[in-house]
């Protein structure tokens, strides 16, 4: 088979801030009630994390687990482990009512890092990222599409949907351009 | 003739002097000068005309409040019209023209307007123009048109960029002089997160100019101490050239700031629109100066008092040697002493007052300055600037006592709070008797969510007028405010300013307060729209009693300043009129925003390629590489057809559909919606959103299937595909997955929440590709990997596999009518797998073919589209698609919509076929007419076309439409309107299926 590209195959800019489209990655949706049996088994199983909190996302190295919803998760892992963590879950959920789905290639994500990161996001996302708390998962949008980010090493990453990976390159770009620093 | 005074000047830098023109001609100003500053300096006393009369107008104000000296800035694509020349700060290079004259500023020719000023009366518009009620359109709006408007709109694309941002903290305190200054310090000391914003370019508002001495040093050390203090706070962000524009329900407020407009070009966004969410809002927006009314107070030389204490004080900026002052109060007092101590002779102080006591006066009189008590402007002297005044008494009709020869006139009519923050969301204003002028009332606050104030005003923006109080009051509504967020504030002595006694001031509308008619139509109170005193008292006459129809009838108040020095003036002059209390007639609705904001802001980063979100497929590149015609669908852009060289659209078109129909077509259908649906409630959830029943279609199965919302009308379509036991696949149409997902959440969340169903949008997930044409089956054989025969794979069939080693999901379906396959790959393998079946496909003929031979050649099989056929009000038996309706079930969404009457009614259109008799296309959107007209004078109709194409195919005009009897009719010639309105087209009621009727094509 042909290699997995993503969506804008690793464009980047470099402003006062380091924009990166990255990927792609392995993306599970989970659908499940946080009380269903075997939830945390099925996730520990997938990515080896435990289940986040309302509002947090759980990380290590490579693979993340994020609370999306009362009833969603997102779980983030490397691209070509997804086959085998949709197996996993549904063996550790079996006769349980969820739904685990494969969306890695249906969401592009953008690395942006830097000291200043944060004002890149502050220009396109009504978050109060000073009140952004560690291993927060903000989900919001980035102008006029929805997205979601977290912050992560020396900046924060951002997911949205594929078919927008453009536009959401060219409103980072725009944020980020020199001279615009908000600070 | 106004000139630059040798020193002083604490805003400019002489060392740095900025070239700049206007009109053309070449000035000099210095660093941190106003642009107005500057003007002035250079003796340009003529800055614009007014609107209506196309008076002279010079400088009146020295901020925001400006409404003559407005000029064009820049040029191409940095052209602004309407730019205030008193906010405008200089920079090298700065071009600017005036506005609103012909052919030259110095002699105009619409100034003729002036002359007949008693011919273009309060509403002369409606009185002149209502009759004859034609004339309006062919005749005098297009002259009015013409002539409106003082700029002139930007021609050229923006060269600049904007930008947006997002803001948050406890408190916002508006405004950067000493009361908003010491409101930060008080919150910011409580370890609140303060934003400060200040509409200049520097801090400290009025005080330093007025000469303010706090804890016994300038204002200036107390203003440079709390910035420093306010800079070191990390939990405080302090932004100059930043104005508080509007404030909006739930502590939202918007922030202009001005980034780069006094450095244009350098790269940085021009405007940056902060849009803020306050926990509360402390305006300290300080007070604008009244003009006072007398005969001849717009011409230009005259000013406000503040406003030449402004240009003298910060841009060492002289208005003329003599300048005379006229006021009502001790404030102006300061401008005659800062003349005086500039150097400049102040021939003489018109107060209207009888007598003058207080600490100002004093001064002035030690200074030696002529003080004429009682007395008042009869009128001033001059044309294009002032020569003189003649003075007059107050109390009197205007009977000239004396004439005084002058350079410059500053009046003083008092202050007035700027009360528009705290009243755009609500908040109510209360009448100061003593100061004349309406201020906030702290105990009528605009209202947060909880029912607790929202904003506070403080200083003299709440009406607290001297800096002593200014600063007790910014000190108290701040510690207020910190309370009301669950702070505490430190205790700390308030900062006390020199007391200086003030005698109070008298309200003095019209000067004379006896004038005759003819010094009232003289005294201006809009200068930009040509507004007097006469104008508001005929309004008044004529009935107009509410201050918000006076305003629209009179064009009081509703120019580019919106009435920032017209509106107290222009109120109370109707009062009096009217025999009212100022109260009582009211004020007009403050709205945002405070000044101007220009579009750019607001667009922000909406423009060029991020103007909106174009959704693309993986395939997009591809296709724009092959020079794909793109057509909006939703927000992806699709191919509409592709054109070769020399080909039109049309004729593109026509191959693609042929060579689909011959040999083989690549659809890129990878914006069709896709939804999994799983769940043990899933097979009855979708019995329930389609109308057919989805429960019973086995694994490996494909069907069409029909959404209604619950009215019945048909929503969406598409075809579901049984995936295992409890998992099914929903395709939607491409602009509908995002509409239908959320339809199922709701259903699921809010009526349907005990069921156990879960939905999720995977259409991005997918490249979807369509291989159509009787070579499709050779073309996925060659490329191998599954068994895609008859057998295996029979319509409506789907199956997992692979495909010339991609991992693929491939479905018999088809919209052609062609033997088809609708393959989905992984997204991010989909363009590699799209050139493949190119590649592979070339022997077999492979062409790519766009949306409009898809729309084609489902017309030519009578498959209905939605957005085509369907409206919204269009229900499924309208389309003779009752086979898709299941009868046994006991519900789905629409079917009691569908029972009722109106929509159960056996004369409701139908589809129909429609072939044209000549072979001819019928147009899009046409209507077959009924006889006789309906109530409202129309032609009665009896059907329209919903679909009509060429149909290359069959190489004639096919068309698909709504009938009232349907197919009853077939085989009956009806007749089509026609785009030009006459003659009909023929066309014969037929069958809507054109094509291979027995539908054998489809197995190839």
């Amino acid at each position: 088979m042909a290699e997995a590209v993503s969506a804008l195959n690793g464009a980047s800019y470099q402003g006062f801030a380091t924009v990166r489209e990255i990927g792609p990655l392995g993306m599970i949706s989970l659908r499940a009630k946080p009380d269903v049996p075997g939830l945390s088994n099925a996730v520990q199983a997938a990515v080896g994390l435990a289940l986040p909190d309302q509002r947090r996302i759980v990380q290590n190295g490579a693979r993340a687990v994020g609370w999306m919803s009362p009833d969603e998760y997102l779980i983030v892992l490397p691209y070509p482990e997804v086959a085998a963590a949709l197996t996993a879950i549904g063996a550790a959920l079996k006769g349980q009512h969820h739904l685990a789905v494969d969306v890695s290639d249906a969401r592009a994500v953008f690395r942006i890092e830097g000291a200043k990161a944060g004002q890149v996001l502050q220009k396109l996302s009504p978050a109060d990222l000073a009140k952004l708390e560690p291993g927060e998962l903000r989900r919001t949008r980035a102008a006029q599409v929805a997205a979601a980010f977290w912050a992560q090493g020396d900046g924060y990453t951002l997911v949205c949907f594929r078919s927008v990976a453009t536009y959401v390159m060219g409103l980072l770009t725009h944020s980020a351009m020199p001279g615009s620093e908000l600070a | 003739m106004s000139t630059r005074l040798s020193k002083g000047g604490r805003l400019i830098d002489r060392s740095t002097s900025q070239e700049f023109t206007f009109n053309g001609k070449r000035l000099q100003g210095f660093k941190g000068d106003t642009l107005a500053a500057a003007l002035l300096a250079n003796d340009q006393m003529l800055v614009g005309r007014s609107f209506k009369y196309h008076r002279p107008r010079g400088v009146v104000g020295s901020g925001v409040e400006e409404p003559n000296a407005l000029v064009n800035l820049g040029k191409g694509g940095r052209f602004e019209p309407n730019q205030r020349a008193t906010t405008t700060e200089l920079f090298n290079g700065l071009e600017a023209t005036s506005q609103n004259h012909w052919p030259s500023l110095e002699f105009d020719v619409g100034v003729v307007n002036n002359y007949a000023a008693r011919f273009l009366p309060a509403g002369f518009y409606y009185k002149t123009f209502i009759q004859p009620r034609a004339a309006w359109k062919h005749f005098f709006e297009p002259i009015i048109r013409q002539s409106a408007g003082l700029g002139k709109a930007p021609k050229d694309r923006d060269a600049d960029r904007y930008e947006q941002a997002y803001a948050y903290c406890d408190l916002l305190v508006v405004g950067g002089g000493i009361a908003g200054l010491q409101a930060a310090l008080v919150a910011g000391r409580a370890g609140l997160r303060v934003i400060l914003l200040e509409q200049t370019a520097h801090w400290g508002g009025r005080a330093p100019v007025d000469g303010d001495v706090i804890d016994g040093k300038p204002a200036q050390a107390f203003v440079e101490a709390a910035v420093a203090e306010l800079a070191g706070m990390d939990h405080v962000t302090l932004k100059v050239r930043t104005m508080g524009a509007g404030v909006y329900d739930h502590g939202y407020v918007l922030a202009d700031e001005r980034v780069a407009d006094h450095t244009p070009g350098d790269g940085r966004p021009k405007h940056r629109l902060w849009r803020i969410r306050a926990g509360k809002i402390l305006t300290a927006t300080g007070a604008i100066e009244r003009p006072l009314s007398f005969a001849g107070n717009d011409i230009p030389g005259v000013m406000l008092a503040g406003a030449v204490r402004d240009f003298v004080v910060n841009w060492a900026v002289s208005p003329g040697d003599r300048t005379v002052i006229v006021t009502n109060n001790d404030d102006a007092y300061r401008t005659a002493i800062a003349l005086k101590e500039a150097g400049l002779e102040v021939p003489a102080i018109i107060d209207a007052r009888a007598t003058v006591s207080g600490d100002l006066p004093a001064k002035a009189r030690a200074m030696g300055i002529r003080i004429e008590a009682g007395r008042a402007v009869a009128k001033v002297k001059g044309g294009k600037r002032v020569t003189g005044v003649a003075i007059c008494l107050q109390a009197g009709e205007g009977a000239v006592l004396d004439e005084i020869a002058c350079d410059a006139v500053a009046m003083s009519g008092g202050w007035s709070p700027v009360v528009h923050l705290f009243s755009h969301c609500g908040g109510k204003l209360i009448w100061d008797n003593a100061q004349a002028h309406f201020r906030p009332d702290a105990a009528r606050p605009p209202l947060n969510h909880d029912g607790a104030a929202m904003v506070y005003a403080a200083g003299i923006a709440n009406g607290a007028m001297t800096a002593a109080a200014v600063l007790a009051d910014a000190d108290a509504q701040a510690r207020v405010a910190v309370a009301a967020l669950g702070g505490t504030a430190a205790e700390a002595p308030v900062p006390q300013a020199a007391t200086v006694t003030e005698q109070p001031m008298d309200a003095v509308w019209i000067m004379p307060q006896g004038a005759t008619h003819a010094l009232k139509s003289k005294m201006w109170l809009d200068y930009q729209n040509d507004v007097k005193v006469s104008d508001v008292q005929l309004a008044a006459r004529e009935g107009y009693e509410s201050v918000e129809h006076t305003k629209r009838y009179t064009t009081l108040g509703m120019a580019t300043d919106q009435g920032k020095l017209s509106n107290i003036n222009g109120l109370a002059v109707l009062a009096g009129s009217l025999n009212a209390d100022i109260p009582q007639v009211g004020t007009t609705t403050f709205r945002p925003p405070y000044t101007p904001v220009t579009l750019g802001a607001l667009a922000g980063e909406s423009r060029g390629e991020i103007f909106q979100p174009l959704r693309k497929t993986p395939m997009h590149g591809w296709h724009e590489a092959k020079g794909a015609y793109l057509e909006p669908v939703g927000l992806w852009r699709r191919p509409y057809c592709f054109p070769r060289t020399g080909e039109t659209h049309e004729q593109a078109v026509h191959r693609e559909v042929l060579n689909t129909r011959s040999a083989l077509g690549l659809l890129d259908a990878s914006t069709l919606g896709k939804i999994i649906v799983k769940g043990p409630d899933a097979g009855k959830f979708l019995d329930m959103l389609y109308t057919g029943v989805m429960s019973t279609l086995p694994i490996g199965k494909c069907r069409y299937g029909l959404m209604c919302n619950e009215q019945g009308f048909l929503s969406d379509d598409g075809v579901v595909a049984r995936i295992d036991e409890d998992t099914w696949l929903c395709h939607t149409t491409s602009g509908g997955a995002d509409r239908i997902h959320a339809w199922m959440e709701d259903w699921l969340q809010c009526e349907w929440w005990d069921w156990q169903v879960y939905a999720a949008n995977v259409t991005e997930q997918y490249a979807q590709v369509a291989v159509v044409g009787p070579n499709a089956r050779k073309l996925l054989e060659k490329l191998g990997g599954m068994d895609v025969s008859k057998e295996a794979l029979p319509f409506m069939a789907w199956a997992d596999g692979t495909l010339g080693g991609f991992p693929c999901r491939v479905y018999r379906i088809s919209f052609s009518g062609e033997l088809s396959y609708e393959i989905a790959v992984p997204a991010s393998v989909g363009l590699a797998f799209w050139e493949k079946l190119h590649e592979a496909g070339a022997e077999f003929g492979a062409m790519p073919y766009g949306t409009e031979a898809l729309h084609v050649m489902r017309a030519e099989k009578g498959f209905i589209m939605i957005g085509d056929e369907t409206d919204g009000t269009i229900i499924p038996q309208d389309l003779n698609l009752g086979w898709a309706i299941s009868k046994k079930k006991a519900d789905y969404l629409g079917k009691r919509g569908q029972e009722r009457t109106y929509l159960a009614s056996p004369d409701r259109w139908k589809l129909a076929g429609f072939e044209t008799l000549d072979g001819s296309v019928v147009p899009d959107g046409a209507y077959i007419p009924a006889p006789g007209v309906n109530g409202n004078n129309q032609r009665n109709t009896q059907g329209r076309v919903t679909s009509t194409y060429f149909s290359p195919t069959l190489k004639r005009g096919i068309a698909m439409g709504l009938i009232k009897g349907g197919l009853d009719r077939k085989g009956e010639v009806v007749e089509f309107t026609t785009l030009s309105g006459t003659g009909t087209i023929k066309a014969r009621v037929v069958d809507p299926v054109f094509y291979d009727k027995d539908g054998e094509r489809v197995n190839g």
